[in-house]
């Protein structure tokens, strides 16, 4: 079975028409893994035993046909918390660490029917670009194993490109679901903060920290995202609104819509000319699709990349406090003081990467700086939300580059730790915004594909999903597969 | 310069961590560059404007004063490395003073 | 030199919620040690706050009885620090927007009335608690963890133990009126720390000061910030130069103890709480917290004298406590009379519940019964004599309905004539002598009529009754 061939709803039609059983499409996924991932690299766990049992469950039971994704498998983020099952953010801090309760969203998945194949690789603690900051392994771009598959939800992205899933879902904080999933030509929605529960998802910036799914296809993306939004009464951040289904509507077309194209993300001296290349031809597309075109300007954006590490990090700094050997997680061996469990334990627990970010963190918090750093990102945030909000008064959606770049080498940038910040520059507006955004495959350039993202009102996710369904319709950059899962 | 080897170290005081001497001198030049890099927000004039602290502008959440069971004990411990009779246990520290509440 | 204390109180109060302030787990004193917490008081990876709405209400009520504002727009913080105890290694806590401000309280040392400042009430979470084992150990209980606390910080207004002392009292009086908490130090849902300093009579400016830790009691308060003034002018008075740091009191020696120097202040890196929204408190809803409100000592006391003709004296005492107070209240409302209530809660109630060290919920006692037995001795189907034997069965066996009590022990007065002049007229035969004595005007032979009959109703007859028919029947004779 290849999931590259299917999508949800055919998947779907296969379990109630019976052709498959849930046991043979799981008995599948774990034939595939076996065989693709020692290449890729992307699961950390799996959990084959529950897996199996669950889809043996569901075929006595019988398949629910009103429900899309009762029996389809789905690949976790390793830092979304789940019961019983080993969740370690790919840190050494927590390697041997089995959670005792489900997150939201895991908890969401089961009542849909979804069976959770195993955890996936990503930053530590969700912290980088590349997954190379993983504290167990990296995982290769299935498009080209030399390149990376982007981060930090890399795991979460290579898993679904290389077939191994057909869904996963993986967190965005400053655009950890969008650029993985431009980098492997996947569909990876940053909803509206607030769309999904953080309950349980190990908290990295918890004013920025989305849950998000990574998929083949657009509608398969609004199908998942229904199962996972709505208000969480555990989450006193989730949106205490309603949820629309974000199907509704997503085969209305573009006709009349507005659509803002920020001039500071066309960036052509600093940014990697297939790229844009692609956005402006998928812009010429929308055009000739009766959409209107509009220049709009965020003034601010070249303040997010600092609002935003300062934010994140100093948030992290806090977040992280708790990880202090002494309830759960790692103890150094070398113990003699309280003091030393703290200070040895974080020092050999936390990778590389972790350390920095804390270490910023702690400084932009710390009195004499606290003014300077934390208070002014926070006002420098505010200016980016209002750009948004300002645009937002005269376009239906904004359409970008959502990186710079397409994937790029292995150990290319994990040495350069400012020139790996940079390439955020696209998608940490959204987060420091709030807003909504889907990044979506609209070509390729250098042979790596390419991702646009559609970035929407607060809560509008639907009008993204009907300009994204407009896209790939029409187009095929969807169907590709890479080379060593058969494709050209 | 804006960070200095005296002030990464008082930092990692803070934040309980320890840098030894092969690693100082890395993450005090990275802390330097990263600092520099986010000072770029010095150019910015925000006078008047208010921080935003939150990823969603919503109030007065909150949940009614009714009581759930804890988690199971047992379960609790499972990824506890030292216990005693219930309690965790850990290197007692030198000051007796307890928390700060 | 003659030099003057400068004495400021943080308080912390915890709130008698059921729930925590940002968990469900249940808030109770005195479970086995980790069984009321949950994931979110053990801080596991992923779990979130979130804000239990009465314990806001909880820390409005006290505030607004504290005579403090009350923010319309307020928020939470995180105070960042480790320790075994704190398990997220930040507090839940309320930095720059309490929600209560600018309060004060008066109190009386000695007749002087002074009013105290209040400079702000603030809400947050409590630690759990950390055990000092002798093995080089110390052992985490977490049952604590979260138990909501408001943190009362008055200003630097006092300038004695007993001005310290008073405003405590005080304090620990109106929050109990409020009933958001039990205030018990002993139990320490009622903590101290203190802030003192010396400076010279008529300096404006205030001198280094001590943090005073660990003041478990009232006593432990006083004698603490006592020992703390005569250790300061030691070193002021030699010429001496004071640093600023945290000292402990230690109950066994009756002495301050250092525990740590302060090198410039703790660095706590406050921030606001991203997982808590901000809250918004509406003039309405301040209007509704204060129209909830109990009735507070000084107005009852007033009402008591009033509406009740008590004695000053009587009203104090009764006000004392909220226990005592809603006692008097609940019995008054029985339609007994408020002057019998309160000799009897100020006279053998408090005797007894001072020998037995216990409190009113503690014994079987209840405002009905106390009320039903003092329209029994105002009816007279009770002697005073007999009411404290029935009083002892209330208080410690308690009673739903006294009359019957009284009459299955056969405790109910001897007061019908037809019953009692056979009594009366044997005596009397038996007693010539003494009818004689009495018609010369010799009264204690009465007395000792009386004291005859009833010794023969083995003390059940009651005693005007007896008087009122010996006369009679001795007039008749």
């Amino acid at each position: 079975m290849d999931f590259l061939d299917y999508t949800l709803e055919e998947l779907h039609e296969k379990l109630v028409s019976k052709e498959l059983t849930a046991v043979e499409l799981m008995e599948s996924v774990y034939e595939n893994i076996a065989q693709t991932d020692e290449q890729v690299g992307a699961f950390l766990t799996l959990s084959k035993e529950e897996a199996l049992a669950a889809a043996k469950e569901m075929d006595e039971q019988g398949i629910d046909e009103n429900n899309v994704l009762s029996g389809l498998p789905i690949g976790i983020k390793d830092n979304i918390s789940t019961k019983g099952i080993k969740t370690t953010a790919a840190s050494k801090m927590l390697e041997d660490f089995v959670p005792v309760y489900d997150a939201t969203v895991i908890e969401k998945l089961k009542q849909a029917g979804m069976i959770m194949v195993g955890k996936l690789n990503m930053d530590e603690f969700a912290m980088g670009g590349s997954t190379e900051n993983s504290a167990f392994q990296i995982t290769r771009n299935p498009w080209d194993l030399t390149k990376v598959p982007g981060g930090s939800s890399g795991g979460s992205a290579a898993a679904v490109a290389a077939g191994l899933v057909p869904v996963s879902l993986g967190s965005d904080t400053g655009g950890s679901v969008r650029e993985p999933a431009a980098f492997t030509g996947l569909v990876g929605m940053k909803p509206t903060y607030g769309r999904v529960s953080r309950y349980g998802l190990i908290a990295f910036a918890s004013s920025l920290d989305q849950i998000g799914p990574f998929t083949r296809t657009v509608k398969d993306n609004a199908l998942v995202l229904n199962a996972i939004s709505g208000t969480d009464e555990k989450d006193s951040t989730s949106y205490q609104g309603d949820t629309p289904d974000f199907t509704e509507d997503i085969d209305k077309g573009v006709k009349g819509l507005r659509i803002g194209v920020p001039k500071e993300y066309f960036h052509e001296d600093a940014q990697e000319p297939g790229v844009i290349e692609s956005v402006r031809q998928a812009l010429d597309f929308y055009e000739k699709m009766g959409a209107e075109i509009v220049e709009v300007s965020l003034p601010h954006s070249e303040y997010g990349i600092p609002a935003y590490y300062i934010i994140a990090s100093s948030e992290a700094s806090s977040n992280l406090q708790r990880f202090d050997g002494i309830r759960y997680g790692y103890r150094s061996e070398k113990i003699e003081s309280l003091e030393d469990i703290y200070i040895k334990s974080r020092s050999e627990g936390f990778g590389k990467e972790v350390k920095r970010r804390i270490m910023l963190g702690t400084f932009s918090l710390s009195s004499g700086f606290y003014d300077a750093h934390f208070k002014k990102a926070a006002q420098a945030r505010t200016l980016i939300r209002q750009d948004f909000e300002k645009v937002f008064e005269d376009v239906d959606v904004i359409v970008a580059p959502t990186t710079t770049t397409t994937a790029f080498e292995i150990g290319g940038k994990i040495k350069d730790p400012l020139a790996m910040y940079m390439s955020d520059i696209l998608t940490v507006p959204v987060n420091l915004a709030g807003v909504p955004s889907l990044s979506i495959p609209c070509g390729f350039s250098n042979n790596m594909p390419v991702g646009m993202q559609i970035i929407g009102k607060h809560f509008d996710e639907k009008t993204i999903y009907r300009t994204a369904y407009a896209f790939e319709k029409e187009n095929d950059y969807h169907t590709k597969k890479p080379s060593f899962r058969g494709g050209e | 310069m804006a960070i200095n080897e005296e002030t990464v170290k008082q930092v990692a005081k803070l934040a309980k961590l320890e840098f030894d001497d092969s690693t100082i001198d890395s993450i005090t030049k990275e802390l330097d560059q990263i600092v520099e890099m986010v000072e770029k927000l010095d150019a910015l004039d925000t006078e008047g404007v208010e921080g935003t602290y939150h990823g969603l502008p919503q109030t007065n959440v909150w949940r009614e004063d009714v009581v759930q069971k804890g988690t199971d004990r047992e379960d609790l411990f499972k990824n506890v490395k030292t216990r005693k009779d219930g309690y965790i246990e850990v290197p007692a520290m030198f000051d007796n003073g307890g928390s700060e509440a | 030199m003659n030099l003057e204390p400068v004495i400021g109180l943080e308080v912390h109060v915890e709130l008698k919620t059921d729930s925590k302030m940002f968990s469900p787990s249940p808030a109770h004193f005195g479970a086995e040690p980790n069984t009321n917490t949950n994931v979110i008081d053990w801080g596991h990876p992923g779990v979130l706050p979130v804000v239990n709405k009465r314990a806001i209400e909880f820390g409005m009520r006290a505030a607004l009885t504290l005579n403090c504002g009350i923010a319309d727009y307020t928020k939470f913080d995180r105070k960042n620090y480790f320790y075994p105890d704190n398990p997220k290694a930040y507090q839940i806590s309320q930095f720059d927007k309490p929600i209560g401000f600018d309060g004060w309280i008066e109190i009386d040392v000695k007749g002087e009335k002074k009013k105290i400042r209040i400079e702000r009430v603030h809400l947050e979470e409590d630690a759990g608690k950390n055990t000092h084992g002798d093995n080089g150990s110390s052992f985490v209980d977490l049952n604590r963890q979260g138990t909501p606390l408001i943190e009362i910080v008055s200003e630097a207004d006092m300038r004695s133990p007993e001005e310290a002392q008073a405003y405590l009292d005080t304090i620990k009086q109106l929050i109990q009126f409020t009933k958001v908490s039990d205030v018990k130090m002993q139990e320490g849902s009622m903590r101290c720390d203190a802030n003192i300093s010396l400076r010279p009579f008529g300096q404006e400016e205030f001198g280094t000061k001590t943090e005073l830790k660990n003041l478990n009691s009232f006593n432990n308060v006083r004698k603490g910030l006592e020992h703390e003034i005569v250790r300061q002018e030691k070193i002021l008075n030699a010429g001496g130069i004071l640093q600023q740091e945290t000292r402990r009191f230690d109950e066994t020696t009756g002495e301050t103890i250092l525990m740590r120097v302060k090198e410039g202040s703790s660095d706590y890196r406050y921030f606001p709480e991203p997982d808590i929204p901000n809250l918004k408190i509406s003039e309405d809803w301040i209007n509704d917290v204060r129209a909830s409100l109990p009735e507070m000592p000084k107005e009852r006391q007033s009402r008591y004298i009033n509406d009740y003709s008590l004695p000053e004296y009587d009203a104090g005492v009764l006000t004392a406590t909220v226990e005592m107070s809603d006692f008097f209240q609940e019995t008054v409302d029985y339609a007994a009379d408020p002057k019998q209530v309160s000799n009897w809660l100020m006279g053998e109630v408090s005797a007894y519940l001072n020998s037995e060290h216990l409190e009113f919920s503690e014994t079987k006692l209840t405002p009905k019964a106390l009320a039903e037995m003092i329209t029994l001795i105002e009816d007279g189907t009770i002697s005073s004599k007999i009411a404290k034997k029935v009083f002892k069965e209330l208080i410690t066996n308690g009673s739903d309905d006294v009359k019957a009590l009284v009459e299955e022990k056969g405790w109910v007065q001897l007061s019908d004539p037809a019953k009692l002049l056979p009594i009366i007229s044997e005596t009397l035969d038996n007693n010539e002598q003494s009818i004689e004595d009495y018609k010369n005007g010799k009264d204690r032979a009465l007395g000792f009529l009386v004291g005859s009959v009833m010794k023969q109703t083995r003390g059940k007859a009651n005693p005007g009754v007896v008087n009122k028919l010996l006369k009679e029947e001795m007039d008749k004779r």
